[in-house]
């Protein structure tokens, strides 16, 4: 059976995905930034869904280091999956360049690293995919967290290109965009619950519209129509809300 | 936010904390406040309740598991239902399963909780092997019925306020399939079906359900189920087109809001038995059913607690002992049945023996539980039944509880204080303290 790659194996929607790609009987390789906290997942996984698992270090703004990490994977996955967010503290962020710049390394600038690498891989085996999950912040600034979401904005065209230069090869990339979730990252907001998905849900998305081989997944569903009419709001009305 | 347990009776609004490391919640304790662990919020009143909870969601993992003997050790907060989705098809069953699959571990252990087995399997702890146990203070104990046992045994059935259940260890036991033989009898009245329980005393699994409302002769008339699970050699006679160890997906219904309170008046709930009771034909029936059908009828409907309503429903379960079971069961079924307010899925089981957990509910003898919609009538006929319960020598399970009186509970644990004193030893400062636990001055 082919082996997943999770980047970012640590946040819920990640760890969300490692169980429903093992239910579907592929192996995981799980990347984090430290690894022994990934161990109880591992024996976990492995015990639930009789698959092969693995944890690797992977430090995504580490550049330096990607070419080796990926080298050295053994064996090299079909799927990767890129699930590292790091939101940060948007008044921070105004104020404080290298926090803003701490904002786009680990958003966008990690991912162009390890993922131009992955796909170049792919690319010559003509085979496999990439999901990236990107975000609704993405599709349009806001004044409450532009900087994530200029961030992965440059994540959201990044993944377009790249599904543009491997269709040829083969290679399926899947953009994800998240409305709101219950994770860690999100704990301390007050998402409204009617609005706001389990990250179980979320990956059962990802899984089907992987399978299908679909190219931009809003989800849950209704964040294509909320997304919708925030990118119909003409700009001369959108600048004067409060958002 | 607004929480309650499966009653919805009573509501509070609780911050909820979620931890998935034993670090996070090691730094959650440092805080200040009294807590209460939670696990899905199965039990009925207000045992996982407090203005602070700590839920167990992400804290589910499964850290090994021993193919030979079937041992498993898993972290609290994991379903029953996703250890039988793992367990089942690799031909291995719960030792012990309530009601509901959708509870967790560390639930399980807390309430110490009962199956249809109990009068040969005992109760939860009976099969659990070890566990870790984080005091308020973020020290971690192994604990087992050799190794700190006074830990041991106060938190099997101690209701989360020893400390948080971290991990458990415990046995499974051996299937060949996932069905259940079961016979159904019908019991003309209360004498009837305690002599078919008597009867069967070597099945695995018996549990009767008993119509509250018929009087007089068809006092406590009942249709007692008794199953074992079936070996591959029993299935093949039944279908040979049946795959052993996989069922099939049931398919579940949800009640989507709260219904409205007139629903479940007293000639709803009366057709309702009656149609239930009738359903049976012959004196016995047999049949194969899936585990899901034989252990869990109601999980296939979600959400079923919301047919009472918004107030909610209370469900009142006591234990008599053996000696008192026949006068006072009857007595106390009179008392119900006059009232006229109990309602379906009333439910009778004989006990066996029991360890030594020192909170735990069960005990050799009767016991029966049923639901009552919430209104004013159903506390002062609780009032009743209290003073019954307390004068046949019985008790009332903790886990149902949601408003027996601190006078109540101590008349009727006999090692009340004896649970206190080592509460009060592992938990110095009070940290796990639930609304019951205040209630019940523990």
């Amino acid at each position: 059976m082919q082996t997943i790659l999770i980047l970012g194996a640590n946040s819920d929607i990640a760890k969300a995905l490692a169980h429903e790609y093992a239910e579907h009987g592929y192996h995981l390789c799980l990347a984090v930034r430290n690894s022994e906290r990934l161990d109880e997942d591992v024996h976990d996984l492995k015990i639930r869904y009789q698959v092969e698992v693995q944890s690797l270090e992977f430090d995504a703004e580490d550049y330096a280091s990607h070419e080796d990490f990926y080298h050295k994977l053994s064996p090299k996955p079909h799927g990767v999956i890129w699930a590292i967010g790091y939101l940060g503290d948007q008044q921070q962020a105004q104020v404080d360049f290298e926090h803003a710049e701490m904002i786009v390394r680990a958003n966008y600038l990690g991912a162009i690293s390890i993922l131009n690498i992955v796909a170049n891989d792919l690319e010559s085996r003509k085979s496999g995919f990439i999901v990236g999950i990107s975000s609704v912040a993405g599709d349009r600034g806001r004044q409450s967290n532009y900087i994530y979401g200029s961030a992965k904005a440059g994540l959201t065209a990044y993944l377009a290109g790249l599904r543009n230069r491997l269709y040829s090869s083969n290679v399926h990339v899947l953009t994800v965009k998240p409305g709101y979730v219950y994770t860690k990252m999100s704990s301390h907001l007050n998402l409204p619950p009617k609005l706001t998905a389990q990250p179980a849900d979320v990956a059962k998305d990802i899984f089907q519209a992987q399978q299908k081989l679909k190219n931009i997944l809003y989800t849950k569903w209704y964040w294509n129509f909320i997304m919708m009419i925030v990118k119909l709001i003409p700009e001369g009305i959108f600048k004067k809300l409060s958002l | 936010m607004q929480l309650s347990g499966w009653g919805n009776y009573p509501k509070i609004k609780a911050k909820v904390h979620r931890f998935a490391t034993a670090e996070d919640l090691q730094s959650l304790l440092e805080c200040n406040g009294e807590y209460i662990v939670r696990g899905l919020g199965r039990s009925y009143g207000d045992s996982s309740l407090a203005s602070h909870v700590i839920s167990t969601d992400n804290f589910n993992r499964i850290l090994s598991f021993d193919e030979n003997k079937g041992v498993v050790c898993c972290q609290a907060g994991i379903q029953l239902k996703e250890i039988l989705n793992v367990f089942i098809p690799r031909g291995w069953f719960l030792p012990v399963t309530p009601g509901t699959k959708f509870i967790t571990i560390g639930g399980a252990i807390a309430s110490d909780v009962h199956g249809k087995n109990h009068h040969v399997d005992g109760s939860f702890s009976r099969h659990l092997l070890e566990m870790t146990v984080m005091l308020g203070d973020g020290r971690v104990i192994k604990c087992s019925p050799g190794l700190e046992k006074d830990l041991f045994w106060a938190t099997c059935g101690g209701m989360g306020l020893t400390g948080v259940i971290l991990t458990a260890t415990f046995r499974l036991i051996r299937i060949e399939t996932a069905y259940i033989h079961q016979e159904t009898l019908k019991a003309r009245n209360l004498e009837h079906v305690m002599e078919l329980f008597e009867a069967s005393n070597e099945w695995t699994y018996s549990v009767a359900w008993i119509d509250c409302r018929s009087r007089g002769k068809n006092l406590g008339r009942s249709l007692l189920m008794r199953g074992e699970h079936v070996t591959s050699a029993g299935l093949n006679e039944v279908s040979s087109s049946r795959s052993s160890l996989k069922i099939p997906v049931n398919r579940c219904l949800s009640v989507p809001f709260d219904c409205p309170e007139f629903l479940m008046n007293q000639y709803t709930i009366k057709a309702f038995n009656m149609l239930y009771y009738q359903r049976i034909r012959n004196s016995i029936e047999s049949s194969a059913v899936d585990y899901n059908q034989f252990f869990y009828p109601l999980d296939s409907v979600h959400h079923w607690n919301r047919i009472y309503g918004k107030r909610g429903f209370i469900q009142y379960q006591f234990v008599l002992p053996r000696s008192t079971s026949e006068a006072g069961m009857q007595r106390i079924l009179q008392e119900i049945a006059k009232s006229g307010l109990g309602s379906f899925l009333a439910v009778l089981k004989l006990f066996g023996p029991q360890e030594e957990s020192i909170l735990s509910f069960p005990e050799p003898g009767y016991t029966l539980g049923l639901d009552f919609p919430f209104k004013p009538e159903v506390i002062q006929l609780f009032n009743k039944l209290d003073y019954l319960v307390l004068h046949y020598g019985g008790k009332l399970y903790l886990t149902k509880d949601a408003c027996m009186s601190s006078y109540m509970f101590k008349n009727s644990y006999q090692d009340n204080q004896k649970f206190s004193s080592l509460k009060w030893r592992f938990d110095i400062s009070g940290k796990f303290q639930s609304i019951q636990s205040k209630r019940l001055e523990i």
